[in-house]
């Protein structure tokens, strides 16, 4: 594919999307930098007079719970991750490693998971949440984000399954048993399985809504720090738009340092 | 785990069923054999009874947070369904089909489904524009770096600060009322705050999110055709719309059918988008709002559950109809 698409047509309309995105984006950008006084002053499009005012910032983390929703979304973040990958790489390394009875049922049953959708079914999750005594801790929501996840374990099967079972056999005859095979062997083999999953899941962990909000309401999570902006700071505007970049930042940064794996992520989980 | 709205968290909707479908046949015939012949070699009975559980020891966590945080839910929600269950104490009475007859008959309940249209067809228009620019991008384009990730970055943010963005966005006298008297309209309408308007607005929000996802999608498929159909095409003199309706539409017409039947399911789950920013004020509240609010205002979680499974049985008939409409032709797209 030499040929360049002749005609200005092309361009045009890459950039009235490129406008359409970066617009509504650019301008909490700016209100998140203006004073009160300047925010109720000026028109939206009106670029800060001070890029450096960082007022609604601090406002924002102090007042604004932001600092306890970013340590508790980090802390539930590692803990859910860490168990999704080790309870997704043994699970497909049973199921691409063994034969045994009921390995299609489990499959099946995975299948079958991910068609009912998740937010109606919190209706009755939620009893059982609160039935082990759960409700309102961080806990429920390592639970919550452990528990079915087809896509990470589907990744690790699709990864597995190009890892030559010749490895195994050696390990096998050098007297490892199968979970010294699964630690030493397939674990670090998968790494880059490890990696895609990290960062699919990771994204989906930090943009959570729903759960924290229904599951953890005496603390805040990313989301559900932002979201309460909406009572206090209500009419303070610039104040939302600091918090709103505070969060989008993390996720920009991650974005341009990571793009590669997250595109190849999304397709493997995807599209296959 | 995530929720759902028209698009998909990341790992999300349009993730697991595309994804599912390989799943039943999976790759390693070539290592169950390896691993049987061994077992098999040895006098039946002499492994020690621990081995034959190997497998499932390695099973039970993903397969028991499988069991208590998704199907032991589900029945427990279509046991609800048959009671008047009020979330608290003991279960009272049961109803029968009541609470399937008040889904299908209450005009406050059964009416939501309309506002599933706005997203649906937001989802038609979300497709066009991702096919679009994944086909201009295809093609050598300057900055396509750039472009590519301008495109897709909206679907990576956090769904809370995309409300905020847009509700600041739509404020009277805000971004888009200032951008839209450039152009010499004024007067505009109360884009959230007028129940004719609001849900486009939503709609509208929607898909800004999602776009970059289907755009990422079929992009790689896109891709994934063989570069040399393009020039051989180019050498027969294929126009570049011949082209697209010759190579590239057939190419990638199962993943176009996938995302389509997507989108429909996805209509049906809205949840984020609106309950973030209108909370389901002024005629925006999808079913899920309005399951949630029943189980968790009202607590009716009886007639709650009946709304979920109700949601639940047409997402599975749209569903079949997709491995009716796509059964997995061998077609390699990755």
């Amino acid at each position: 594919m030499t040929r360049v698409l002749p005609g200005v047509g092309k361009y045009a309309s890459l950039i009235i999307a490129a406008v359409f995105v970066i617009l509504p984006l650019s301008v909490v950008l700016f209100a998140s930098f203006k004073s009160s006084n300047e925010y109720g002053s000026t028109g939206p499009l009106t670029p800060p007079v001070n890029w450096f005012n960082f007022e609604n910032f601090a406002t924002a983390f102090t007042s604004g719970d932001m600092v306890e929703g970013f340590v508790n979304t980090t802390v539930v973040l590692i803990i859910s991750l860490t168990g999704t990958i080790i309870i997704g790489t043994m699970a497909a390394y049973a199921i691409d490693r063994f034969q045994f009875r009921g390995r299609k049922l489990i499959m099946g049953l995975f299948l079958v998971a991910t068609l009912i959708p998740s937010v109606t079914s919190q209706v009755a999750t939620f009893q059982i949440i609160s039935g082990i005594g759960l409700f309102n801790t961080k806990a429920a929501l390592v639970l919550l984000f452990l528990g079915t996840d087809i896509i990470a374990i589907y990744i690790f099967l699709q990864f597995m399954a190009g890892i030559p079972i010749s490895l195994d056999e050696a390990a096998m005859i050098d007297g490892a048993n199968r979970w010294t095979i699964y630690w030493r062997v397939i674990l670090p083999l998968l790494k880059p399985a490890i990696a895609t999953v990290v960062i699919i899941k990771g994204i989906a962990i930090y943009n959570e809504f729903y759960l924290p909000f229904l599951y953890l309401p005496s603390e805040g999570m990313i989301s559900t720090s932002l979201f309460n902006f909406k009572g206090p700071f209500g009419a303070q505007w610039e104040v939302i738009a600091a918090g709103t970049i505070l969060v989008i930042v993390p996720t920009f940064v991650a974005f341009l340092f990571l793009q590669r794996w997250i595109y190849k992520g999304l397709v493997a989980g995807a599209v296959k | 785990m995530s929720v759902s709205t028209t698009g998909p968290d990341p790992v999300g909707i349009s993730g697991p069923l595309h994804g599912v479908a390989s799943l039943e046949d999976p790759p390693p015939t070539r290592a169950n054999r390896a691993v049987r012949a061994p077992r098999r070699s040895g006098p039946a009975g002499s492994k020690p009874l621990i081995s034959r559980f190997t497998p499932y020891l390695f099973l039970v966590g993903a397969v028991g947070l499988l069991l208590l945080l998704t199907y032991l839910p589900a029945a427990n929600m279509i046991w609800y369904s048959f009671t008047d269950w009020n979330g608290l104490g003991r279960i009272e009475n049961v109803v029968g089909f009541d609470n399937y007859v008040e889904v299908f008959t209450n005009p406050r309940i059964f009416s939501v489904f309309g506002v599933s249209l706005y997203y649906f067809v937001g989802a038609f228009v979300q497709m066009a524009l991702a096919l679009y620019f994944a086909t201009l991008l295809s093609f050598s384009t300057k900055f396509s770096n750039f472009f590519r990730g301008v495109i897709f970055f909206p679907y990576l943010i956090n769904g809370v600060a995309i409300g905020f963005v847009f509700l600041y966005l739509f404020q009277p006298d805000g971004t888009l009322d200032t951008v839209l008297s450039w152009f010499g309209l004024s007067d505009p309408p109360q884009w959230l705050g007028d129940a004719s308007i609001a849900n486009y607005s939503l709609a509208g929000t929607s898909v800004w999110r999602y776009t970059g996802l289907n755009f990422v999608l079929f992009l790689g498929a896109i891709q994934s055709i063989p570069g040399d159909l393009y020039e051989a095409a180019e050498l027969d003199g294929a126009s570049r719309w011949q082209q697209f309706t010759n190579i590239i539409f057939p190419g990638i017409r199962r993943i176009i059918g996938l995302s389509f039947i997507l989108a429909v399911a996805g209509a049906l789950s809205v949840f984020e988008i609106p309950f973030i920013m209108t909370g389901g004020a002024n005629g925006t509240a999808t079913f899920v709002i309005q399951t949630l609010q029943t189980a968790f205002s009202y607590r009716q979680v009886g007639l709650a559950s009946a709304m979920a499974v109700v949601l639940l049985a047409i997402v599975l008939v749209v569903t079949w109809i997709q491995r009716k409409l796509f059964p997995d032709e061998k077609v390699d797209l990755t």
